[in-house]
């Protein structure tokens, strides 16, 4: 009996302590909150903490890897170390190479798996637990979307990486959400007359697409502006991201009474896809008396090299060349080049760049408030990025900028040296009015965190 | 056919609702100590409590449970989309959802005991996550996720991209951008959402404790002890087996529209083989057929999940930066093997760990160390005597 009455008093001691420590919980959150945070993650002390989400596995690894590299550049050169690459180029600039608004650009990073799940947790992570005040990163578009999003209504900035779908700033555009890429849209503009003129009006395409929003855009894009020159569009089928083979839904192509496939593919799947494609001797065939062609509306100098020998002569659009002429281009190539040895992709650039906008956008505003931040992005012109003059639109935070269209070379000089530009839409060919593509974009999110 | 309630299960379940509702003070000395992880916790918590009422009690594996965790969040997020955004009636009819779906891959897979049950599940989990992104897309919106949208202006002609939101509309909420699930007016983000899923976690540790203990809970037993035995005693088993199955289904149906209502997108990676494998995994982590192994499993792995994949190679060298410099880039290297992208190594060792020292996973460490201390107790009590 004495020992039962000694376990009782134990327990009771226990229920008791445990009972008290969960009733103090909601009171220390009041307390924790008490301190005046005017909007999502303030920064406080000496660093601004800002999380990078890429995708470090899956079928856009390479991106993501290459994402990575440029924010950690980005960082430096806002830190004041380095040569400073594109900031001695970029103009107008307010930035002052230490740090922004005076405190010390930290960083986090996050795997976001290509899956929007993924990418949701681990931007909330790096939101709520390492007090990130700006997300960026990408490379698919749904998980962009999904994170841009989630940004909007945990009230931070997300300065979006590689996305392409037309859906980032169109139907699914935020407040809290920029675009520095290029989209759909302005694909389909650039490269239908220039096939057109390489391959006749009249032609029968067949589609090959990555089975979510960038596919479906990508696809609309490209049949609405081929179809508006005389193209047919004889198919259009949609296959699993990340699928690896593509042979069974290839086998039917040449079959089908079509002469031009389309591939809206992007990383992995497009250096596959395309490889098999020219394996199955899809190149050198004749249909209907013409010339079989392969297309790739988006590709980059990353999936070139992936490609290979697949990759010569095929055309597509890229947001950026590490070839480019100009100053900016020329200063950032350098600076990458010395710091990994090896050239920036399309991918790095845009990292880069909105990193930059968005530490120049905070010290124009003098705060990291999202709603000053968010004004001082709208509507911001600028040169010297790499893209020529560049505008941030303020009805869809969508930036105007020429758009090259490119081939994949025939005698490349260097494994680096891959795509040839053929044409440079110039930005009045590939804008387009805001309010065609939908959506809305929401009001400023200044609730604390 | 729940049993009564001993006293000792009252505090069990006490101080286990002391310890849940505390954990943003007790586990932020670990780093966990932050929403959206300990959101995880409870969900998974959830998740893997109600498959060990399959698995644990009856000894069926189930190998197809993130089936019912998607079907859940799809059917949060469409009651988000078309009637309200209140939590309540998204998780009712997410619960019910996935019963009905449990209910039918139940009594197909029933038929048959052991691996081909297993394969069985893990087929129609697969088919499931193969329909979502296919032929379903207009149910699921394939890859990019079903998500809510801002209310419809004018006839619906898509649901995906258009929301109506009966409910709210004859409430007359006026919505201000994309609105965020909420309980009554508590936006069900951050804090307020793991209480949310916290009081779930603990009302359905309260379920599945009454199970245990009701003469249900000794007939699943007794179908997991000998099943043949049963049979000729002329008790049939299959509906008792597909209640369970039904019951643990609708767990995952419950913790698949807390994902939804703590976070509003569904997709359909959710229902893929490896979100199934690892309730499996969780579950032998924590214990099977215990009470709270299932929950200790699914916080063990949400945190390494988390907090070993976040480590990088500069913190190693922070961390180990008290080493001599060639050595320190030695540990660094072969610890970076561990972290990061490779924290499935580390996961992967502890398993074998587990499984090998200590079958019984987690709890049985526990009873082991509580056994020594009673042991010792035991010896001083006995010099008294």
């Amino acid at each position: 009996m004495r020992n039962d009455k000694l376990i009782i008093n134990r327990r009771q001691l226990i229920r008791g302590a445990a009972g008290g420590a969960a009733l103090s919980v909601p009171i220390l959150h009041f307390v924790r909150e008490a301190y005046a945070e005017q909007y999502c993650n303030m920064p406080t002390g000496k660093e601004v903490v800002l999380g990078f989400n890429v995708p470090q596995t899956g079928a856009y690894a390479d991106e993501g890897a290459d994402e990575l590299r440029a924010f950690k550049l980005a960082v430096k050169h806002l830190n004041g170390e380095g040569d400073g690459g594109m900031l001695n180029t970029f103009k107008p600039s307010a930035l002052k190479g230490n740090g922004v608004l005076g405190k010390k650009v930290a960083f986090v990073t996050g795997d976001t798996q290509t899956k929007s799940d993924a990418a949701r947790a681990s931007a909330k992570r790096m939101i709520e637990k390492d007090k990130a005040i700006m997300i960026s990163g990408g490379s698919s578009s749904g998980v962009a979307i999904a994170v841009q999003s989630l940004c909007q209504d945990m009230g931070v900035i997300f300065m979006a990486g590689l996305t392409h779908s037309n859906d980032t700033t169109g139907k699914d555009k935020r407040k809290h959400g920029f675009r520095h890429f290029f989209n759909t849209e302005m694909t389909g503009a650039a490269l239908a007359p220039v096939l057109a003129k390489e391959y006749g009006t009249d032609r029968k395409a067949y589609h090959l697409t990555a089975d979510y929003t960038w596919g479906w855009s990508q696809e609309g894009s490209i049949k609405k502006y081929t179809e508006a020159l005389g193209w047919k569009t004889v198919k259009a089928v949609r296959t699993p991201l990340g699928a690896g083979d593509f042979s069974q839904y290839l086998t039917p192509v040449l079959n089908s009474g079509a002469d031009v496939l389309v591939l809206n593919h992007y990383g992995k799947d497009m250096v596959n896809s395309l490889t098999q494609a020219v394996q199955f001797g899809m190149r050198d065939k004749q249909v209907n008396g013409k010339q079989f062609q392969i297309v790739v509306p988006l590709f980059s100098r990353l999936m070139a090299q992936g490609a290979g020998e697949a990759i010569k002569g095929i055309y597509g659009s890229t947001n950026w060349n590490w070839q480019m002429t100009d100053e900016a281009s020329k200063a950032f190539v350098k600076s990458f080049g010395k710091e990994y040895g090896f050239p920036p992709s399309q991918a790095a650039q845009t990292c880069y760049v909105q990193t930059i906008l968005y530490a120049n956008a905070c010290e124009m505003a003098g705060t990291f408030a999202p709603a000053g931040v968010i004004k001082a992005l709208e509507g911001f012109k600028f040169d010297g990025l790499g893209n020529g003059p560049t505008e941030y639109r303020a009805a869809d935070h969508q930036c105007f900028k020429d758009v090259l269209v490119v081939k994949g070379k025939e005698k490349p000089a260097s494994k680096y040296d891959l795509l040839e530009v053929v044409d440079i839409t110039p930005r009045s060919k590939v804008e387009y009015e805001a309010k065609m593509l939908g959506g809305d974009l929401g009001p400023v999110n200044m609730k604390p965190c | 056919m729940f049993g009564k309630t001993a006293r000792q299960d009252w505090i069990f379940l006490a101080i286990f609702a002391a310890f849940v509702l505390s954990m943003p003070v007790t586990l932020a000395p670990i780093g966990a100590g932050y929403p959206d992880l300990l959101q995880k916790f409870a969900i998974y918590g959830l998740f893997a409590i109600g498959f060990n009422i399959l698995f644990g009690l009856t000894g069926y594996l189930s190998f197809g449970h993130a089936a019912f965790l998607g079907v859940g969040s799809y059917a949060a997020v469409w009651v988000f989309k078309l009637l309200t955004v209140n939590a309540v009636p998204a998780v009712i009819f997410a619960v019910l959802v996935a019963g009905l779906f449990a209910a039918a891959i139940g009594y197909v897979s029933l038929r048959r005991a052991g691996i081909y049950f297993s394969i069985l599940t893990l087929a129609f989990a697969q088919m499931s996550y193969n329909l979502a992104y296919s032929v379903l897309t207009p149910l699921t919106n394939g890859e990019t996720g079903l998500q809510v949208q801002l209310l419809a202006q004018g006839p619906v002609t898509d649901y995906i991209n258009q929301d109506v939101r009966i409910l709210d509309q004859w409430l007359g909420v006026k919505e201000v951008g994309v609105p965020s699930p909420s309980l009554f007016g508590i936006e069900m983000s951050g804090w307020p959402g793991f209480y949310f899923a916290a009081v779930m976690l603990i009302a359905g540790m309260f379920i599945a404790q009454r199970i245990f203990r009701s003469s249900f809970g000794m007939m699943l037993r007794a179908i997991k002890s000998n099943q043949t035995r049963l049979n000729y005693t002329g008790v049939n088993p299959r509906p008792y087996l597909l209640a369970a199955f039904v019951i643990s289904g609708m767990y995952a149906g419950l913790a698949g529209a807390l994902l939804a209502v703590i976070d509003p997108l569904a997709g359909a990676e959710r229902m893929q083989w490896t979100a199934s494998g690892e309730v499996v995994l969780m579950t032998i982590l924590g214990g099977v057929g215990t009470l709270l192994g299932p929950f200790l499993g699914a916080a063990l792995i949400k945190y390494a999940e988390n907090i070993f994949s976040a480590i990088n190679e500069k913190i190693l060298h922070a961390t180990f930066a008290w080493l001599p410099d060639g050595l320190q880039n030695a540990v660094v290297e072969i610890a970076g093997l561990f972290v990061g992208k490779g924290w499935h190594l580390t996961l992967g060792l502890l398993f074998m760990l587990i499984v090998i020292f200590l079958p019984g996973g987690l709890m049985e460490g526990f009873e082991r160390l509580m056994r020594l201390f009673r042991r010792r107790g035991g010896a001083h009590a006995e010099r008294e005597g």
